[in-house]
């Protein structure tokens, strides 16, 4: 696009989203944040200078699907975490912990425990062997057309599932820090991921993660600092203030009733550990280092910074625990009470009833317990920089989600399947038009199912991912016998499989159809369907004796030597 | 790349020496990752007495040092798997693109 076009889209971007703010500001008639507002406008301007800088260096294809290639291991590293830690994570968590202590702990855990699990088996062979998408590593030697087609509806469903349940956690988020209507909120974002990817790409996509996870970290460091300050770096008087606090007690310290039967709780482990291992975006990103020594640097980096975060989320919650019981004006409908001495916040109705870590209590849900800590330790003025960062969050995940599924449409699908002849100028077009799409959708299905339950959705693409995406690229890396059909319907079945338990199981049958019974108890599919990915992949392939499988198991060893020493391997362009 | 060529690279001791390391590294450090999680996963299963225990005179439990030790270990596992790589993989792999990429 020219760039008389960029700038023209830009400017009404802002001048349709200034109009929307204003107008919608008057239309409510709200107390709005102003320091969140102004902070999320210099953030929005910022990303869009990123944007403009980034899309005079897209020209070609690979600039578009991977910066080029000259993105640094540490740049990466940052990107990565800038990626992965969603706004989920971040409220999310922080709730968790605020309400149930350490069973928060567990759930980042669980996300933590993937990037070994990606370094040790994916990084390098991913680098050496791929181009633009990780179809580019699983299709290497085996059929184009059925192991593209695969690879894209299992990126897309993950794509989809994790996009609808950011939209509609953003929009609700948006709605609550800086009372926009949410329609709007949803539309803002939509139209921005769509500026930042269609026009930067992934140039602009990396910077606008760097940039959001410096932001977080910063934010993060900065409350848990505070709190540990309050408490003299005393981890003890912490901890002991939460315990007497907290409606529930000790049990804080211990897990609870979140991981109860051992079947569950390692189907929910495999989903969290392996789901990252093949989550489409995430994948992506090793793909803009220059080889394969920055692509395991990255995954160092990108550890340490998601590790260190979970660390700070956890304090956070527990220092929203231990202080909130200050400040009575967080919590709906409380009142502050001194009993033998320990001060209590207590349902005004109810003096029996402690509010501390209820989920409903306070102001704006148990999602609001970092933002309200951030102005229980750094004033309006901080809670205004975080909410402004939380925004700041959801718009750099949804772009990267927004990217990762474009690149399927246009590299996987278009350019290896329909397209007739390589033609990497259409190829560009197309994966413009892609973004372009992908963002529409997302908006309306933003709006669609804002009152829909949508929790489920985030466990759903990672099941799908550790149960279609991952197998199938560890098989195609390591195992020679895998074959073309092997994968193909191996693959297909986990797909299916993980989708028939999810509707069954008590997260979509009960708490989304209403039914009073689930089918199945099991709430994580991922056991069973990464079982069956595994088994009808390899024995289908076993039995496969077609033509295709020989070619399929013959290019095993040029594509093994090239993982194991990058010989022959996409190279970084110098601009 | 050239099928002689490949057979050759395939055959050379330095890139079976590449290969055999990398490997045994790649499952000891995946071993030890999948057994202290899935581990810590079946103690909170199994054993939530243990993990609830008092660590010392105060409020902190054995939980809390153990879960956010599963992070760092996890951290650190990822390190060492650099530090080995940076020590011999990479000359490793540079001997074997010298002596082959003139020929590729």
């Amino acid at each position: 696009m020219s760039k008389k076009g960029l700038i023209f889209w830009i400017l009404s971007v802002i001048l349709v989203g200034g109009a929307f703010l204003s107008n919608s500001m008057a239309a409510e008639g709200k107390s709005i944040n102003t320091t969140a507002i102004a902070m999320f406008i210099v953030f929005v301007f910022l990303t869009l200078v990123i944007t403009y800088w980034a899309a005079k260096r897209t020209r070609t294809a690979k600039d578009f699907y991977t910066a080029g290639g000259g993105i640094t291991g540490f740049q990466n590293g940052l990107a990565i975490a800038g990626d992965f830690m969603s706004a989920a994570s971040f409220l999310g968590i922080a709730g968790l912990v605020y309400t149930s202590g350490y069973d928060g702990l567990l759930y980042s855990i669980g996300f933590l425990v993937g990037w070994p699990i990606v370094m040790f088996l994916l990084s390098e062979p991913l680098r050496n062997l791929g181009k633009y998408t990780f179809a580019d590593v699983t299709s290497f030697r085996l059929e184009q057309k059925r192991i593209r087609i695969l690879a894209a509806i299992g990126s897309l469903s993950v794509v989809t599932f994790y996009l609808i349940a950011q939209m509609v956690g953003a929009g609700k988020l948006i709605q609550l820090l800086f009372g926009l209507p949410y329609t709007t909120a949803v539309i803002i974002v939509g139209a921005l991921m769509i500026t930042y990817v269609a026009f930067g790409g992934m140039l602009a996509t990396t910077w606008i993660q760097i940039v959001k996870a410096v932001l977080l970290l910063g934010g993060a460091s900065f409350m848990a600092f505070m709190v540990l300050v309050h408490f003299g770096f005393s981890f003890e008087s912490l901890f002991s203030t939460a315990t007497k606090v907290h409606a529930k007690g000790e049990a804080i310290l211990a897990p609870g009733g979140l991981v109860s039967d051992p079947l569950n709780a390692i189907s929910l482990g495999l989903a969290l550990m392996f789901g990252t291992a093949g989550l489409p975006h995430i994948l992506m990103r090793f793909f803009t280092v220059p080889n394969a020594k920055e692509a395991r640097k990255s995954v160092f980096y990108a550890t340490g910074f998601i590790g260190y975060f979970y660390i700070l989320t956890f304090i956070i919650g527990f220092g929203a625990i231990a202080l909130f019981v200050n400040h009575p004006e967080y919590f709906q409908n409380a009142k502050q009470i001194v009993v033998d001495g320990i001060t209590k916040i207590v349902s005004a109705t109810d003096e029996t009833k402690n509010l501390i870590g209820d989920k409903k209590a306070l102001v704006g849900g148990e999602n609001m317990a970092a933002v309200l800590l951030a102005e229980a330790v750094g004033g309006p003025a901080f809670m205004g920089f975080i909410s402004a960062v939380a925004f700041a969050t959801i718009l750099a995940v949804v772009a990267g989600l927004t990217l990762a599924g474009a690149s399927t449409l246009s590299h996987d699908l278009y350019a290896n399947v329909i397209a007739k002849e390589k033609d990497e100028q259409k190829e560009m077009k197309v994966s413009k038009i892609a973004t372009f799409a992908i963002g529409i959708l997302a908006i309306v299905l933003g709006i669609v199912f804002e009152k829909q339950n949508v929790a489920f959705m985030v466990g759903l693409a990672f099941a799908i991912a550790a149960s279609v995406n991952f197998p199938i690229l560890l098989l195609s890396i390591y195992w020679k016998g895998l074959t073309t059909k092997g994968a193909f319907w191996g693959g297909l079945a986990g797909l299916i499989v993980a989708l028939v338990l999810i509707i069954i199981s008590p997260t979509v049958w009960v708490d989304v159809f209403k039914n009073p019974e689930p089918i199945i108890k099991l709430k994580n599919p991922a056991i069973f369907s990464m079982l069956t990915t595994f088994v009808l992949t390899i024995l289908i392939s076993k039995l496969d004796n077609s033509e295709r499988a020989k070619v399929d198991r013959e290019g095993f060893e040029p594509q093994y030597v090239r993982a194991q020493t990058g010989i022959g391997a996409e190279t970084a362009v110098k601009h | 790349m050239d099928r002689a060529i490949m057979e050759k690279i395939k055959n050379d001791p330095d890139f079976q020496k590449l290969v055999s390391k990398r490997n045994s590294v790649m499952i000891t450090l995946t071993a030890i990752e999948l057994i202290i999680y899935f581990g810590f996963i079946l103690l909170v299963a199994f054993n939530k007495q243990f993990l609830a225990q008092k660590l010392g005179e105060g409020v902190i439990t054995i939980g809390i040092p153990i879960g956010i030790g599963v992070i760092v270990l996890s951290f650190l596992l990822t390190g060492v798997y650099v530090y080995i790589a940076n020590k011999d993989f990479d000359e490793l792999t540079e001997k074997i693109k010298q002596k082959y990429t003139k020929e590729v």
